[in-house]
Parts: C-alpha cells; structure tokens; sequence
C-alpha cells in the first residue's frame, strides 16, 4: 500500500501524470498502462495518445463513495494489498472526499467532507455506491443518524454519473437474497434519472472499474452498457466462451470431483457446479491479481457472481443441468394424489360398467365379478 | 427470476410433480378399473403358460411381423433407431449426467460428446424424416390425429433445442442461457405431456403387450 503521508503529499487538484510522478510511476509505466487500457476498452490504438493526453491533463475528479449493506469485499478488492500497480495509484489518485471505510475522517467531520464535496463539484462528481440499499427500515442501515435509502437520493440529485461496484450495488447480491429480511434493493431500483454503471462481481476486478474511470475521464461518456447496465467490453462475453477448458468442454471431459484424474488433467468443471456458461464477466480474459489467475484456473467453478441472484440459483456445486428440485415429500405427496384421482377415475368407470351391465347395452351382461 | 431460474426451479417442479401425478393416475385408473372375469378354463394350469405366453408377445411384436415385413420395414427400423439414439442422448450426455445423477444417487460414464453429437444429430434426422413422411404419406396422414402432432414435436423439441444449446448457438440471436432454459421448458413440456398422450405408450407398452399375450395363452392363442 501506499504510505499514508505520500498520499496527503498530493495536492487535491494536481494533474493525474503529478500525482503519479510522486508515486514513483515513470512516463514510460504511464503510456504502457494508457496502451493496455486502451486495449482492454477494445479501442483503436490510434487512440492510446488521446487516452494518455486526457489522463495527463485531467484533474482529479472527486468522487464520493457511499458503502451501505456490504462486506467491504469490494473495497478491499480495488485497494488490495498485494502489490502496488498502477491501476491502484490511478484510483488513488482520484480525490476520493467521501469513503467511510477507508478515511480518516469520522462522525460529523466525515459527513461535513461529503456535503462539502457535494457543494463543491454538485453535478459534476462520481457517485460510487457498493452495498445495496434497505428498504425494510431505516434501522437496517443507517449512517449519522440518516437512512441508507436518503442519503443515496441526496447524493444522486448532484453526480454526474453512478457507478455501482459490486453485485450488492448492482443487483442486491447477497443481502437481498431469499427471504431478503432487510427488503434490500439494487441502486437502479431507487435512482432511476441518472446515468447509471453497475460493475458487478463478488467482488469485482479492480482493472474494470479503472477502466471505467479512464473511460470517463478521456471521453467525458460512459462506456456502452450491456442489458443489466454492465460495461459491453467487460461483461460482453460468458466465462465459458473464453475459459481455457473449454476444449475439455466440447469434447465431454469433465473432472467429477475436485480430485479426481480429470480434475488434475484440467477438465471442465462444468458437473462440478461451474456456472462459467451463464456468467459475463472478464474473469477469464483480464484475470485477477495482475493477470496471475481467476478462480477456474485455481480449480474451483465459476460461482456466476457477477450476476444477479447468484446466491439464489441453487447449490454452487449443482451442474447447471441440474434443477434445484429436491421436494420429495411433495413429489410423495404428488403420487399418493395421483392414487387418489385415479381410484376416482376408476370408480366413476366402475359405476359405467355396471349401468351399462344392467342395462345390457355391453352384451357383457353376467361378466362383471 | 429469469427464465433459467423458472426452469431449473419451479418450472421442472412442477412438470415433474405433473409427470408423476399423471402417471400414477393413469397406471391406477387401470389397476381399479373392473376388469373382466374369465369364464373359461385355462387351457394349461399355472403360471408357467401365461408368462411365458406374455413375454412372446412382448418379443414379437418388437419384430416386424413375416407377412407385412416387406411394407413396414423401414418404418419399423428407423422407429428402433430413433428411440434408441434419443435415449442414448438422454442418457450418455457429459452434461446431462448431473442432473440423472441427483435424481437417482447414481451414474455411469458418459460417451465422449462427439459421439453423442452424431447419434443425435442422426436421430433428429429420421424423427424429421418421419414426421415428414407422416405428413405426406395419405394413409398415415388419415391416422394421424393432433394427439400424433403434439406428441412428435414434444419429441422432437428437446434435441432441437439441446443441440442449440450444447454448441452455444444463438437461436434468433437468444444468449445461452435463455436458450439452455428454452431446453429445460422442452424436456419439462415433454414430462407433463408424456402421461396424457400417446407418449404414454412409454409406461404402458412393454406391459399391455405381455397382457395380451398371458391372456391369449390362456385361451390356447398364440398372439
């Protein structure tokens, strides 16, 4: 991580290329990180110097960052401590004038910073939300005395655009999993006139909210959004579509369990619960922890946690032909109805039989026992 | 809740409580049902006969019979090679092996998927060939009524869209996994017709043909 004191060196309103210069990151370092942004965004290459120019000019948007019902997962995933990368000095260097977890500031103080932010840059700021939102009660989260749901609204009226980070945010992710005791709801569902970015994943890669951020700073316009609201490049194509198991996959070579023959051999996960077929996310292409590896390659299925009600959908260790149907007492209870309608069926035909038999209209008058 | 969800979820539920439901009436409707009292005295004591004499039938009526061999013989042999090759699919695929596995707490290896492919893909073909012939051939189109219609294609649907499925193809430009819970809604819409249609013939052939059979013999008749 960065020392605490060189981040306070650098001054709120510096150009990003100073702020970075101070962090020892080279001109060099900065093209070669222009060059992959500019890569993983799917632009031309021809824009790589618009891309550096913007960066090097841009002044530090501020950014206030409301975390509601989360695990700091999310957090702790951009600001990871596992090594310092550009991308981190990058977020870093945002002025970043509200995020409770990670400032120093506390009670009236913190909340004063972020109706001072809002003053300030009103209409122009970046709203990060991670956490979703309660609407069963203000007591479920409630931040200086306000509810979760108010201050979302308050600080939504003044930026210029949303980025929700992580599935809670995006989606309700896990607090709003059945029976969703708090009544937790997406962003999208409360604030509905701002442009709005959902980066999900539990958590997501860093990489992609820098990419977003970089997007933004260059172009001045949000990325083009796939149906749930997630950046197309990112989230256009399914872990399955771009793992390197795939292979295994066509040809019907799945590990049966985590160790097995096959599972050494680096088969399919795909009886194994992965969810990687209906999942979009970049976890196969950009990886994580600087491209080291993503969770199929660490051996364990895809969970599908960028998308929404993952925790839902089942055990994570169901192959996705499986249903998550597992009533037995009411498939019991459906046979022994099914005894019943058909005993009744049987006996209506009974009563047919025997008027047909008296009636002699059969001709199987004197058959019937 | 998506549509993957419904499928996975209630949806199959649903179609498999309906399944059962309706297989249980059926088979018990039949079970309570007055049958007829025989009058007359079996031509040969015991139960030796009247198994025997079933499980004759069961095996000549899985065979062409010799004075219509001639006519039926195709009908007859692709009949065999779908049902075979549908159930291979069902049965043998890498991915359907889960789901058989969390039903019945036990499995068996799968068929390598190029294989399964081929079978299927050939299987699809004569079930569409047919299905063609049935709409086209002037006796069978007499026969055929929406009971015949219904129950082909809910035969057909599920490789169609398997098939889709199985190689990511995007059917009318649906991502997979609409198309994968388009599968399940086949396979399911299969389950709740099966015990209503002439599908049925799944539960009750092999057995109403060794009835006949033990009720034959048991009058001296070789059916």
């Amino acid at each position: 991580m960065i020392p605490q004191a060189d981040a306070r060196s650098i001054p709120t309103d510096a150009p990003l290329l100073d702020a970075l210069a101070v962090r020892g990151v080279s001109r060099r370092g900065f093209v070669k990180f222009c060059a992959t942004i500019t890569s993983m965004l799917a632009l031309s290459p021809e824009l790589i110097p618009q891309v550096a120019q913007a960066l090097q000019s841009a002044r530090r948007p501020s950014v206030i960052w409301l975390p509601f019902q989360e695990c700091t997962g999310c957090t702790e995933s951009i600001t990871r401590a596992d090594a310092e990368t550009i991308e981190q000095l990058i977020f870093e260097a945002i002025s970043l004038d509200y995020q409770h977890t990670l400032q120093a500031a506390a009670g009236t103080a913190a909340e004063q910073a972020r109706q001072d932010a809002m003053r300030a840059n009103w209409g122009q700021y970046l709203l990060v939300v991670d956490g979703s939102v309660p609407l069963g009660g203000a007591g479920f989260c409630t931040i200086a005395g306000r509810s979760a749901a108010d201050i979302l609204v308050e600080a939504a009226r003044g930026a210029r655009a949303i980025i929700c980070v992580g599935t809670c945010a995006a989606f309700g992710g896990i607090p709003a999993a059945n029976p969703n005791p708090t009544q937790a709801v997406p962003v999208s569902q409360i604030v509905r006139d701002k442009p709005i970015v959902n980066i999900s994943g539990c958590p997501p890669i860093p990489n992609v909210i820098t990419a977003v951020l970089v997007q933004l700073l260059t172009f001045g316009e949000l990325p083009q959004l796939d149906h749930l609201g997630r950046p197309k490049v990112f989230y256009g194509e399914s872990i399955h579509d771009r793992c390197y198991r795939r292979p295994f996959y066509e040809r019907g070579q799945f590990a049966e369990s985590f160790d097995d023959e096959g599972a050494r051999q680096g088969w399919c996960l795909y009886k194994l619960g992965c969810k990687g077929p209906v999942t979009y996310n970049a976890c196969a292409t950009v990886k994580w922890n600087g491209g080291t590896s993503f969770p199929i390659g660490a051996g364990h299925g895809c969970i599908g946690c960028a998308e929404p009600g993952f925790w839902d959908r089942g055990g994570f260790y169901d192959a996705l032909s499986v249903t998550h149907t597992d009533n037995l007492e009411e498939i019991a209870l459906a046979a022994g109805a099914g005894v019943a309608v058909g005993a009744a069926a049987a006996l209506l035909a009974r009563k047919k039989q025997h008027a047909a038999a008296r009636a002699g209209d059969d001709g199987a008058k004197g058959e019937l026992p | 809740m998506t549509l993957l969800d419904f499928a996975r979820g209630p949806g199959f539920f649903w179609a498999f409580t309906i399944l059962i439901v309706g297989i249980v009436w059926r088979l018990s409707g039949l079970v309570f049902f007055r049958w007829r009292r025989e009058l007359a005295t079996p031509r040969e004591p015991g139960l030796v006969a009247p198994v025997s004499g079933g499980l004759r039938t069961v095996i000549m009526r899985s065979v062409p019979p010799h004075e219509l061999e001639k006519n039926i013989t195709f009908q007859h042999f692709t009949g065999y090679a779908w049902h075979i090759g549908w159930f291979v699919t069902f049965l043998f695929l890498g991915a359907h092996q889960p789901l058989i596995r969390s039903i019945l707490h036990f499995g068996w290896p799968n068929l390598p998927n190029g294989v399964v492919l081929v079978i299927t893909a050939m299987t699809l073909g004569i079930l569409l060939t047919l299905y063609v012939r049935r709409l086209l051939h002037p006796v069978l189109r007499l026969i055929t009524d929406m009971d015949d219609h219904v129950s082909v294609l809910l035969t057909i649907a599920p490789l169609v869209t398997g098939v889709a499925a199985f190689a990511h193809w995007s059917l009318f430009g649906l991502r997979y996994e609409t198309v994968l819970a388009i599968h399940l809604l086949s396979v399911e819409a299969l389950m709740i017709w099966l015990p209503f249609g002439k599908i049925f013939h799944f539960v009750t052939g092999l057995i109403t043909r060794f009835r006949l059979g033990a009720e034959m013999m048991r009058r001296g008749v070789r059916a």
